[in-house]
């Protein structure tokens, strides 16, 4: 396992290299448009903004414990064993985020259900373990841990915040935008400024995720040329 | 038996893994580049799924189920013991695979320690408990299922392939065009959603 530069420095200071741990992975290098990592469990829950609220809060929880226990124990983890190791860590933390969902929010449970379960195999907690957490000191690889899960959420955030405003014409369920009075722009009222507005029905689907990301990764290598794929 | 048949084709089109759930993202996209070796990891996928699926179906029924071996409900160990079996199975047909097979094993070798975190594995046996499927239908489904995922793979290599001589603008260069790519494919899979199914019996 090789030792970053990073893991030399020992103590619990908050300097220039633990705010890049931090930062890094919000734009220079994100889980989703850069990494290509938890993909899987992101796609099908970002319909609406709260499920991916949940969502997020769940992931980076995640990210969080399950790279400081596997900091923690990374010393007395023989090698050969090390995924089940690490894949029972995640397990453990994805059951207790499965079952305090369950008592807290029916609902969210009942929304995400397989997709919270499928946490475990999301490449991101995974991967952080592998390329970070088995080298590196506990404080540090919880900064890293929650740096990722927050990049991986701020994506997810912002694909449900496309997907169900163009698609449903609402935020956290708050309506917004539609063709009754119930909505904070009424589009069918007379001489509506926003009369020509009809909801989006693609956008709720799930291939309108893709294509959302894809925009994003457009967007985020137009302006970030040096991450552009070279093949 | 027109059931099982039914299942097979739905998870296999109608619900396609990969094209309808996106699962299994990760490894589409980053294995995706030829077709030779997205050729092995879809192979790899179907083999695991099928051999999961029914070990799964009979955790969750004889273990953890209120009428099972130990009477309580264990629901809550469901997780752990699923990871676990799909990351031993792996670990075993890897071992299998690799004594009687070696040819086999070559072709797929780098393929089968990665599907452990393959969400379409889990993902399978997950939806397999919800949908409340029996153990000849979690055969069926996982057969199918992993068929599925090994059809868009397929697909989706051949078309990298070929737009690689394309003039892509740069930034989207590789991972954008797979996704958008992904999603089309994706649209075009919703129009099977109207295949009647009652047809095939």
């Amino acid at each position: 396992m090789a030792d970053t530069a990073v893991a030399k420095k020992q103590g619990m200071t908050f300097g220039k290299n633990e705010k890049k741990l931090l930062v890094d992975p919000l734009s220079t290098n994100n889980p989703i448009t850069v990494q290509v990592l938890g993909i899987c469990s992101a796609l099908a829950v970002t319909t609406g903004m709260k499920n991916s609220l949940v969502m997020a809060i769940a992931v980076v929880f995640v990210t969080m414990f399950s790279s400081l226990f596997t900091s923690l124990l990374r010393n007395s983890i023989p090698k050969q064993v090390r995924m089940i190791v690490q894949l029972v860590i995640i397990a453990t933390l994805v059951t207790i985020v499965e079952l305090t969902l369950k008592a807290v929010s029916y609902d969210s449970y009942k929304q995400l259900s397989v997709f919270i379960g499928l946490i475990i195999t999301n490449c991101i907690v995974m991967g952080r373990l592998e390329a970070f957490a088995m080298g590196n000191d506990p404080y540090r690889s919880t900064l890293d841990g929650i740096g990722n899960g927050i990049g991986y959420g701020i994506i997810l955030m912002a694909v449900a915040f496309v997907r169900e405003l163009f698609g449903k014409g609402e935020l956290f369920g708050a309506k917004i935008i539609g063709g009754s009075s119930e909505y904070m722009i009424n589009t069918a009222s007379e001489g509506s400024w926003m009369g020509w507005y009809q909801p989006n029905n693609l956008m709720i689907l799930f291939p309108a995720a893709m294509f959302v990301i894809a925009v994003m990764i457009w967007i985020h290598r137009a302006w970030r040329p040096d991450l552009v794929d070279v093949s | 038996m027109g059931e099982l048949i039914n299942i097979f084709i739905k998870s296999a089109f109608i619900e396609n893994l990969a094209l309808s759930y996106f699962l299994g993202m990760c490894s589409y996209l980053a294995v995706s580049k030829t077709v030779k070796t997205a050729f092995g990891l879809g192979l790899a996928v179907i083999f695991v799924l099928a051999i999961t699926m029914p070990i799964n179906w009979a955790i969750n029924t004889f273990l953890l189920g209120e009428g099972g071996l130990f009477s309580t409900d264990l629901t809550f160990l469901r997780l752990i013991l699923f990871i676990a079996v799909i990351a031993s199975m792996v670990q075993l047909v890897e071992m299998v695979v690799e004594k009687y097979s070696p040819s086999l094993y070559n072709s797929l070798g780098i393929f089968l320690p990665l599907i452990t975190v393959n969400c379409a594995i889990l993902g399978g046996s997950l939806f397999m408990v919800s949908k409340e499927y029996g153990f000849a239908e979690s055969v069926s489904f996982g057969l199918g299922g992993g068929f599925g995922w090994f059809l868009a793979i397929i697909a989706i290599a051949a078309i990298r392939e070929k737009i690689r001589y394309s003039a892509v603008p740069a930034p989207l260069r590789g991972l954008g065009m797979a996704f958008l790519l992904t999603g089309l494919m994706g649209l075009a899979f919703m129009s099977l959603m109207g295949i009647d199914l009652a047809a095939f019996n």
